[in-house]
């Protein structure tokens, strides 16, 4: 399963800089969103796979007495989310934004500078 | 003592508020702040010369043996009178010269600045400390000569002067730091007991340039000179007080502090003798092809830094001591003949020498000034400039074999530099007053006062010269540790050095009278401006410039995809590299969890969307496909005993695919931009960067994992934060500040949205 | 959207799914759940009843802009985070009420901590959604 994993993980990151490399802001915010979903995987990944063992403590005893997963990578990836979640709303909002001022979303036709806008 | 050096920076800081309350108050209150710190400075004049020095300790970086230490002996209490006596006389000076200008207030706000970094400069007795000092006195001076700010050439001179200070500052910051780590320490005082650690040191010589290159920065050594010329396009008092008397020394005095440290080897005396040698000679010569007063006095100035730096560099006791008096004897004289040249150009609207005559009619206090300035310039027995002539000359007489090639050329320079003076203190007086000029009249007291009293001082001085016996003795200390007791004294009996005294003299009166200052002169040395230091500096910028700009073009060309292509191939080559060395990948079969048909599914339908993503035309399509990746992402975490993730990513799915939803409908058309080849390309690059990660992710899964921390959390967690998951312990408890301070980044990204959708961003709709 | 089954459905899933949201960020502490995943619960049940009936309905039902739930809940954290100052121990340290209090389970420092990440994150989530509902 691990393997299958790690196939993924690389898809996810290859999709996730295709769609970055687009012209298109909206393929560019897809893109940030699968390398976001692929870099979450990887360190779920790196805690290492354990199944059906949650980080919580028994309601009996007051420590681990089975084998549990890593909570750390947990912790780290659901911040990650949450966070990924405010970058994406603003982003999103952000191409809203300038696709209404200058009626484009190809990245290319925003090369200027300010003074030229 | 904190106080005293930070009083200048307090009412630069105060300044704004000063002027709001009353604009013309500033001229006439912030005088008494140097005059403050020079009776202070007077008052304390007794302790030093009966102890030897004081010092004030008050701890700031400890951890990085940081401290602000200020020390006082001799050497800085000269530089301290100097910084507060000059620049009490230069503040009441500047309060008439610039009367009404519109920036006044800042430009005294400058000169506090200034004034405060230049005596901490000089007091530090810690490197780290010296060195801040040193900054700040290059910056203010680049406000300070910048203060025409809407003149572009006093702008370039600003710019030049700062680059060439800042880049010497930034190579002594290096040198001081090596110092520090060679000898642990960076306090002078411990520094100056232990100097062999240097000289035996692999690193000696790359210290000694870099506090070379600092030094002959700021001191307008050759080849670094040019930039003080150019710094004459600050007002008059600026270039009487930084140009002249205190800024410009600030090399030489730190070449005085470290002499005792770093010097004594054939490196250090040598090279300070050639560079200093080079810079007055050429500086004195330059001096005789310039007919602005003002230029004039800034190459007399070089080559009196110059002769500082080779009286150092000579090293015998009568040089030290000669360099020490000399400090104190340029800095009076010369001053008053930069404030003279202020009135004069105040007064008559210019500052051209071939036009100025005969002025002793109209405003003879000032011609007074002129006359006596000039002739201590000049070294005429009475005046303080015969005295440290006499010691100059004696000292470099009775040095090494060169002795007479060295004498000759401090005598030719010498004599150079009486011609100088005279043209600045006595050819605008002397003669008859041109017909232009005759309704010139005396200014206002506050300008022709400051110039008297450094004048009658330097007669003073030259008659009573027993009068600074104690001072000096104090200065001469802390050159020479080991002094041996000085008296001053006007006659020093028939010999040589009163023969050579006696020749510079005639040579240069002769030379003054021959010799008339032209401008067809300055007109032949612009012919060799090719060659000049200034030229290759310039174009030097000019290359950097071209070159930052096609660097700058070629690599932030404002693509996104170019940047991004950039970075990926960068790390592509370099993990890449690394991979062709050889991964050895041995994994261990038993770790791997096994494939369930379910989890199978799960893989499928993720590819089978990612891919789908990648292909499909139509925008609900690909959000579509995203969500079913979020989804099954969730499922993973769901598989692999993450609840909590999987809860909160099927949220944030849901979440993010209604945004989509909600913004999609204002959004353009899906259209296609890009050619077949360079999807081709990009498909190609993003290949291989995904497997450059698989691979990597493969490596790293494979070493062995590291679990202290995770064990200890959940060892921890009921026990001493009593909850039983983990992960939520960990987030509200364990690591509550990052969780928090991760809220408060969810609120910006709120705050932002909401302030984008409301506020009006359209320029072409501005109502 | 303004489906019958729809707006039937979301008026009875606003409160059960309120309800859910408090339970999870209640047990987050011994179970799977916590302050975000009931804080975006909560806000996907106002949204969905946003979609059923209008941002002005919903609005009229929350009665507070959900901008000033993003101030109360960073402010109660940080006073969570404080309060252990009050009895002179480190900042962050858990202080627990030793009783446990019935339906809510043990009553801590923690707990009032993830009560102000609950409210931040319905604040933030619901100003980002409502805006952008607004301004279609």
């Amino acid at each position: 399963m691990e393997l299958l994993l790690i196939f993924i993980i690389g898809l996810l990151h290859a999709a996730g800089i295709y769609m970055l490399l687009r012209r298109s802001m909206f393929k560019m915010i897809i893109g940030l969103i699968f390398l976001g979903n692929g870099v979450n995987l990887l360190i779920f990944l790196l805690g290492r796979l354990v199944k059906g063992k949650p980080p919580v403590i028994d309601e009996a005893s007051k420590v681990f007495t089975d084998i549990y997963a890593d909570p750390v990578p947990q912790a780290l990836i659901l911040t990650a989310i949450v966070i990924g979640f405010g970058l994406q709303s603003f982003a999103i909002i952000l191409i809203k934004r300038v696709y209404k001022v200058l009626e484009t979303d190809d990245l290319d036709e925003l090369n200027s500078t300010d003074e030229e806008i | 003592m904190i106080f005293a050096v930070i009083s200048g920076f307090l009412s630069a800081a105060l300044l704004p508020l000063f002027s709001k309350i009353n604009k013309n108050l500033v001229p006439k209150v912030y005088p008494f702040v140097p005059l403050g710190i020079f009776v202070y400075l007077l008052y304390l004049m007794p302790s030093v010369l009966q102890e030897g020095s004081l010092m004030w300790n008050y701890p700031w970086v400890p951890s990085f043996g940081v401290d602000l230490v200020f020390r006082l002996d001799g050497l800085s209490l000269l530089f301290g009178l100097l910084i507060t006596g000059i620049g009490t006389l230069v503040f009441f000076y500047t309060s008439y010269y610039l009367k009404g200008d519109e920036y006044l207030d800042r430009f005294y706000g400058y000169l506090s600045m200034f004034m405060a970094a230049m005596l901490g400069l000089v007091f530090s007795d810690n490197l780290i400390c010296l060195f801040v000092f040193w900054e700040l006195t290059s910056i203010s001076s680049f406000f300070l000569i910048g203060y025409k700010n809407n003149d572009p050439s006093s702008r370039k001179s600003a710019l030049t002067a700062l680059g060439i200070t800042g880049f010497g500052g930034l190579v002594l910051l290096a040198g001081l730091i090596w110092m520090g780590f060679v000898s642990g320490t960076f306090s002078f005082t411990e520094l100056i007991t232990t100097p062999e650690v240097f000289r035996e040191h692999s690193s000696y010589i790359w210290i000694v340039v870099m506090v070379f290159v600092g030094a002959f920065t700021k001191s307008a050594q050759f080849p670094f000179h040019f930039w003080l010329p150019g710094a004459m396009k600050a007002p008059t008092p600026v270039s009487t007080y930084l140009h002249s008397a205190t800024m410009v020394k600030a090399g030489i005095y730190l070449l005085a502090r470290f002499t005792p440290i770093l010097g004594g080897t054939a490196i250090w005396q040598e090279t300070l003798i050639i560079v200093g040698g080079i810079t007055m000679l050429f500086a004195a010569v330059h001096s005789l092809f310039r007919t602005d007063l003002k230029s004039i006095l800034a190459y007399s100035t070089i080559s009196a830094l110059g002769i500082l730096v080779f009286l150092l560099g000579v090293g015998t006791q009568d040089a030290l001591l000669g360099a020490g008096l000399f400090i104190l004897t340029h800095a009076l004289y010369k001053a008053t003949l930069f404030l003279i040249t202020g009135i004069i150009d105040h007064e008559t609207g210019t500052r051209e020498v071939t036009r100025l005559a005969g002025l002793q009619k109209v405003m003879k206090p000032v011609a007074f000034a002129g006359y006596l300035a000039a002739l201590s310039s000049a070294g005429v027995p009475m005046f303080l400039g015969f005295i440290s002539k006499e010691i100059m000359y004696e000292g470099v007489f009775h040095s090494s074999s060169l002795a007479w090639v060295l004498t000759a050329a401090l005598v030719i320079t010498k004599v150079i530099l009486f011609v100088a003076g005279f043209w600045v203190g006595v050819k605008p007086f002397s003669g008859n007053l041109p017909a232009e000029y005759q309704k010139v009249h005396l200014p206002n007291p506050l300008l022709w006062v400051p110039p008297c009293i450094l004048a009658v001082l330097c007669l003073l001085f030259g008659v009573l010269p027993a009068v600074l016996d104690g001072f000096v003795q104090a200065v001469f200390i802390s050159l020479v540790p080991e002094a041996p007791e000085i008296h001053l004294a006007i006659w020093h009996g028939f010999n040589w050095i009163l023969g050579m005294s006696l020749v510079t003299l005639a040579l240069g009166f002769g030379l003054y009278l021959f010799f008339k200052p032209s401008t067809n002169l300055i007109l032949k040395t612009q012919t060799f401006d090719n060659l000049s230091p200034i030229n290759i500096a310039e174009s030097g910028g000019r290359i950097f410039k071209a070159f930052a700009w096609k660097w700058t073009g070629f690599f932030q060309n404002g693509y996104l995809r170019n940047y991004v292509i950039t970075i990926l191939l960068f790390l592509t080559v370099l993990a890449g590299y690394r991979l062709y060395d050889g991964v050895d990948i041995h994994l261990d079969w038993n770790q791997i969890s096994q494939i369930t048909p379910s989890e199978f599914l799960v893989v499928v339908l993720m590819v089978a969307s990612i891919f789908f993503a990648l292909i499909t035309k139509t925008r609900t399509g690909v959000i579509v496909a995203l969500g079913i990746v979020g989804l099954a992402n969730c499922l993973f975490f769901l598989y692999y005993s993450a609840p909590d993730l999987a809860m909160t990513q099927f949220s944030i799915d849901t979440l993010t695919v209604l945004l989509f939803m909600l913004v999609l409908v204002q959004l353009p058309r899906n259209r296609s931009f890009s050619s077949r080849k360079v999807r081709l390309r990009d498909g190609f690059l993003s290949l291989m960067f995904g497997s450059l990660i698989a691979i990597l992710a493969l490596e790293v899964f494979e070493a062995p994992s590291y679990t202290e921390v995770s064990d200890y959390y959940a060892e921890n967690a009921y026990i001493l934060a009593k909850g039983k998951n983990v992960v939520n312990v960990i987030l509200v408890d364990f690591r509550g500040i990052d969780t928090m301070v991760e809220t408060v980044v969810l609120v910006i990204a709120a705050i932002g949205v909401f302030s984008l959708l409301n506020l009006n961003l359209n320029p072409f709709k501005k109502n | 959207m303004k489906s019958l089954i729809f707006q039937t459905a979301s008026k009875y899933l606003l409160p059960l799914l309120l309800l859910f949201s408090v339970f999870i960020l209640l047990r987050g502490h011994y179970l799977p759940g916590g302050g975000f995943v009931g804080g975006l619960m909560a806000a996907i049940a106002f949204i969905l009843h946003s979609f059923a009936f209008g941002l002005k309905e919903t609005r009229s039902i929350v009665r507070l802009n959900p901008r000033y739930l993003m101030p109360i809940g960073l402010a109660l954290s940080i006073m969570a985070a404080v309060s252990p100052w009050l009895v002179n121990l480190p900042v962050m340290t858990g202080l627990w009420y030793d009783e446990p209090i019935k339906l809510i389970g043990m009553v801590g420092s923690a707990l009032v901590f993830d009560i102000g990440v609950y409210l931040v994150v319905i604040g933030s989530t619901l100003t980002i959604m409502f805006s952008i509902t607004d301004t279609i």
